[in-house]
């Protein structure tokens, strides 16, 4: 293509040097400032001048073979195959909608609690999540929550995964990584409610969230994990802040330290420390202070129906109140058993003061059985006992059907 | 001025960087199979690390931090795709703070490309069907044409991120595909005699295998992909294994071996573990070994129940 595109281009100028060099017998070359134009002179010089040039690329192209042959085998470059031709041609236009899924959990509860009324069954929350890459830079997570009370953002933050220096951020409202529990979404807990004393330290039902900054950083110990988190949030968070300005912040810190202390056994080690204002008076404080432990035992050859887990956390929340400090702590400890590809056993143990006044301590245990007929869907039942403070004990029994439509994301570890 | 580099050194340290990089790329796999095949095409060019091991259930890998650390460090990921590791990865990944390996740039090699793909849905999926996959059957890496397939994309890759050994990892592509080529052969001979066999599988893990091997599978232990066997749907696999005069039974080595064995023992099928992932044995040791061990495991249970 590009040779005729030459010659035509340049015929007319072509013809007058070739006449040119005719007249003066001058040695073929393109002279385009000699006088007379001699064309037949000007096309054979432009033509010798291909050849030559062809010439030269064909005698490239014979030594690159040529030492291609002599080096061993290596024929050529490796180049990758092919791509495939795309799955599903259709809904081309949905390919940048984000994940979307939709998480069920309803409830049933038998027997009496004065003190924390469930009712008898409940749709108690629609978990509708839409996860998606935003950008080279970023990617989005939205949970929004219905429950009974209606409809709230649960989490709903942008992750920046491109950060020199391997920082990794998340703004926007995020479950606080104050120990292990706190920052997994119900369907991801291995019982049918939270532990209490996360309830009765750490804002109840819903747990810390705050709106705000978190940002982590790994920092390797040998083979071991160890990564820190640091977040900055506004001062209210449901149930547990209160702030009297919006400068009064909560901050919550992390160490994560996790390592494999064989190919199926892995312990995790978490150190937490969180402060905020408690709204008692403005200069008022609540202290949060966390230990967690997780032991997991699975064999991988046989990890479809064998696995171990033993896990515990430790709360003291320290509340400055006008009539003085309260300092209340908490713990559960809790093992969970894999019995058969869709069946678990847990047991759990707890016991807690309470954050508001420190003498009066609750504790129970729960005993409970997980059926798992899919990957999508989930039936459990937790006999569970609360002995209250006020000499109050409860028996109850929660059933649980859990199911999800759409994207099944990754599970959390 | 002296003490620049100790200061230098100190901050590196500090931040958690390799204070001195090592030459070797690093390649972090999903599946021993392409840790394997990485291994062979890179040489002591490059260091490999498997998440997977060759007797674990691919699909279900736990997200473990240690793994965070493995890829935080990694300048290649190779990955099955096919959402075949979509229970897992995608966190990992994110946690890795390794822009390198994030799907789109050049340390993200997705190893389906170019391959084989078998049973990708035409009709609308629903998960009544079981735990289906959207794109297609993601056991592909047990068609040895397909590892060829995997080879080649590996070495292109390895190619591009490290063009100095690109004369390197040609030849030992070459020399790859030359052996692949020879024990093409002899598998194939060695599996010639049982052409056209019927053969019960666990869960779908073998349509690339069965294809390339011609071997027809009629029926899953599973009653549907990742639903546990039912006594209803053994009774039928039963009645199916006699009817159709069905010599072995293939299960993966993570399945419980019950269902199986109770089926063996009512029907005279044998059972036979056949390995999909290179590690899954000690003798395992790379990808051409896992089909020399699978098919001559296949060849001999074959031949003794003919």
């Amino acid at each position: 293509m590009i040779v005729p595109s030459l010659l035509r281009r340049r015929r007319p100028r072509a013809a007058a040097a070739l006449a040119t060099a005719l007249a003066l017998g001058a040695p073929l070359g393109a002279q385009p400032s000699a006088p007379p134009p001699d064309p037949v002179a000007e096309l054979r010089a432009e033509i010798a001048q291909l050849r030559a040039e062809y010439a030269a690329q064909l005698a490239a192209l014979e030594a690159r073979l040529a030492a291609l042959e002599a080096a061993p085998p290596g024929p050529e470059a490796p180049t990758a195959p092919p791509a495939p031709a795309p799955a599903a041609s259709a809904q081309t236009s949905s390919y940048f909608n984000p994940a979307i899924s939709l998480i069920g959990n309803f409830f049933a509860v038998a027997g009496d609690n004065e003190n924390e009324s469930r009712p008898i069954a409940e749709l108690s929350e629609v978990e509708l999540g839409f996860q998606a890459v935003i950008d080279p830079y970023a990617k989005g997570d939205i949970f929004v929550a219905f429950g009974e009370e209606g409809a709230e953002v649960e989490e709903g933050y942008v992750t920046f995964t491109a950060l020199p220096a391997q920082f990794l951020a998340r703004v926007g409202r995020v479950l606080a990584t104050f120990g292990k529990t706190n920052s997994q979404h119900m369907h991801y807990l291995p019982w049918a409610d939270k532990p209490l004393p996360l309830v009765s330290l750490l804002g109840g039902e819903e747990g810390w969230r705050g709106d705000g900054l978190s940002v982590s950083r790994i920092f390797p110990i040998g083979e071991t994990f160890s990564e820190l988190t640091v977040e900055a949030f506004r001062g209210d968070a449901e149930g547990l802040f209160e702030a009297a300005d919006r400068n009064d912040l909560a901050y919550n810190s992390h160490l994560k330290l996790f390592r494999d202390l064989s190919e199926a056994a892995n312990l995790e080690l978490g150190l937490s420390w969180g402060t905020g204002p408690n709204g008692s008076t403005p200069d008022a404080r609540t202290d949060l202070a966390g230990l967690d432990l997780t032991w997991r035992w699975k064999p991988l050859r046989t990890a479809h129906h064998r696995g171990f887990t033993l896990r515990g956390e430790l709360l003291q929340s320290d509340r400055e109140t006008p009539d003085g400090d309260q300092r209340a702590l908490g713990w559960f400890a809790s093992a969970e058993a894999r019995l058969a590809r869709r069946w678990w056993a847990f047991g759990r143990l707890e016991s807690s003061e309470r954050a508001d006044d420190a003498s009066l301590r609750d504790e129970g245990f729960a005993l409970g059985l997980t059926f798992d007929p899919s990957e999508f869907s989930r039936l459990r039942a937790e006999y569970r006992q609360r002995r209250y403070a006020e000499d109050v004990t409860a028996d109850e029994l929660l059933m649980q059907l859990q199911f999800i439509l759409g994207a099944h994301g990754a599970h959390p570890f | 001025m002296r003490s620049a580099p100790r200061i230098s050194l100190l901050i590196a340290l500090a931040l958690g960087l390799p204070a001195a990089g090592s030459a070797k790329l690093q390649v972090v796999s999903t599946l021993q199979d392409f840790a394997a095949l990485a291994q062979a095409i890179g040489g002591d060019r490059v260091e490999t690390f498997a998440l997977a091991k060759g007797y674990q259930d691919p699909h279900f890998v736990d997200a473990k931090p240690s793994f965070v650390l493995r890829l935080s460090r990694a300048d290649l990921l190779v990955v099955a795709g096919l959402e075949l590791e979509i229970g897992y990865l995608p966190p990992l990944i994110d946690q890795s703070r390794n822009q390198r390996i994030h799907p789109g740039n050049p340390g993200y090699l997705d190893a389906s490309a170019g391959c084989e793909i078998l049973q990708r849905p035409t009709t609308p999926i629903t998960r009544a069907m079981g735990d289906v996959h959207p794109y297609g059957n993601p056991h592909y890496w047990t068609d040895p044409e397909n590892g060829r397939t995997i080879a080649r994309s590996i070495a292109a890759r390895l190619s591009e991120l490290d063009p100095a050994g690109a004369a390197d990892f040609a030849r030992n592509l070459a020399e790859f595909e030359r052996r692949l080529d020879l024990k093409l052969a002899e598998w194939r001979a060695k599996l010639a005699p049982f052409a056209g066999t019927k053969v019960v599988t666990y869960h779908d893990s073998w349509p690339n295998l069965a294809k390339r091997f011609d071997l027809d599978v009629i029926g899953y232990i599973e009653p549907k992909p990742g639903i546990p066997p039912s006594p209803s749907h053994t009774l039928e696999i039963i009645n199916l294994i006699r009817r159709e005069k069905v010599p072995v039974v293939l299960i993966e080595p993570y399945f419980d071996s019950r269902t199986p064995d109770h089926i063996a023992q009512q029907t005279g099928a044998k059972v036979v573990t056949l390995y999909p992932s290179v590690g899954g044995r000690p003798e395992i040791g790379d990808y051409l070994a896992l089909f020399d061990y699978d098919v001559s495991a296949l060849a001999a249970a074959l031949a003794s129940q003919k």
